[in-house]
């Protein structure tokens, strides 16, 4: 090697680690990866939010294409996320299923009545019974579930139109052809 | 800062200290001190996903409190500390655990220090020998004779006070 080359080794150390910090900084700590994504959905049964004479269970994930969202009446994204889920609820071809989370049922019903009521169903998880099972640490949360009741996707935070066209719309449609 | 307000100071941070340790147990009761040991260890080698940098144990988040209930129900339902913590790990992921797994995908995480440790080591010694190597044998005869003339004619052109 010849010197000059020798004399450049730090600089391309500190440019590797300059890359490695940059891509760092691009990192959100807040996205866990979830364990749960290729694994069935775990086992669960809550009384649905607008009629509690009836429940949601696993079962209800299984022969239809889901989103599962995680949402609460207190959780500002989540309000920021409702127009999107409205304009969603519209597209036959997946049924979008709430997990009302550490909610009030009075406030969530009160925001569905105010807003529209993009789910086709809706479990009510009060006291985090079922969202510890799912993995949930924050709302809003949005599982993307197949046919056979199995987690192919998590997304952290608020759908947007981006967040669909990029990578919801195009994961529906590859499990749609499944 | 007076003796007495240093005094009171100290005081009260202990007192707080106190009350802020003690307020994640009082909620739970225990069939033994055994058990109640055996939560506390829990609870601490668990994160809080919400505040990333505080375990269970010390974290006021409703989250955190959510997950010592579930901890503290899977313990009086007679599960063993790695029941427990498999089944977190299954929902939540290894990013739950304070101390990372020793796994192909955390390996970089446990032995990159050492690897770059040992590169810097292997760097030093290298410039190190090669050093000590050269400055006697890049010096021949004739080198260490000019140097002495040059340094002895160098020493008659120093200047001098008038």
């Amino acid at each position: 090697m010849s010197r000059s080359i020798r004399a450049l080794i730090p600089l391309f150390l500190f440019a590797g680690l300059v890359a490695l910090l940059v891509f760092g900084l691009g990192n959100d700590p807040r996205k866990v990866p979830s364990p749960l994504v290729g694994k069935p959905v775990p086992d669960f049964s809550l009384p649905e939010l607008t009629d509690p004479s009836r429940s949601v269970s696993d079962e209800d994930l299984k022969g239809k294409i889901s989103l599962v969202n995680v949402w609460a009446s207190w959780c500002n994204s989540c309000r920021a996320e409702h127009q999107a889920l409205m304009a969603l609820s519209e597209i036959p071809d997946f049924q979008i299923v709430g997990l009302n989370w550490k909610d009030e049922s009075r406030d969530a019903l009160t925001v569905l009545r105010m807003t529209g009521n993009p789910y086709d169903m809706n479990g009510y998880d009060p006291d985090n019974t079922v969202g510890i099972h799912w993995g949930v640490y924050g709302a809003p949360e949005t599982f993307v579930v197949d046919r056979k009741g199995i987690i192919r996707y998590k997304h952290i935070g608020p759908i947007d139109k981006q967040v669909w066209e990029e990578t919801l719309e195009p994961l529906v449609a590859q499990l749609k052809a499944e | 800062m007076s003796p007495l307000i240093k005094t009171l100071f100290l005081a009260a941070a202990l007192a707080l200290g106190t009350a802020a340790s003690a307020y994640t147990l009082e909620e739970f009761e225990f069939d033994s001190p055994q058990q109640q040991q055996e939560f506390r260890e829990l609870i601490a080698k668990l994160r809080c996903l919400v505040c990333q940098n505080e375990s269970l144990a010390g974290s006021q988040a409703e989250l955190a409190q959510d997950l010592r209930n579930e901890v503290y129900k899977m313990m009086r339902a007679g599960q063993s500390k790695d029941e427990i913590l498999d089944f977190l790990v299954s929902r939540y992921g290894d990013f739950v655990l304070y101390d990372p797994p020793l796994k192909p995908s955390t390996y970089i995480l446990w032995f990159g220090p050492f690897v770059l440790i040992g590169i810097g080591a292997v760097f030093l010694l290298r410039t190190l020998m090669r050093k000590k190597s050269t400055t006697d044998q890049d010096l021949t005869d004739e080198d260490r004779e000019r140097l002495r003339q040059m340094l002895t004619a160098e020493g008659g052109k120093t200047d001098q006070p008038s």
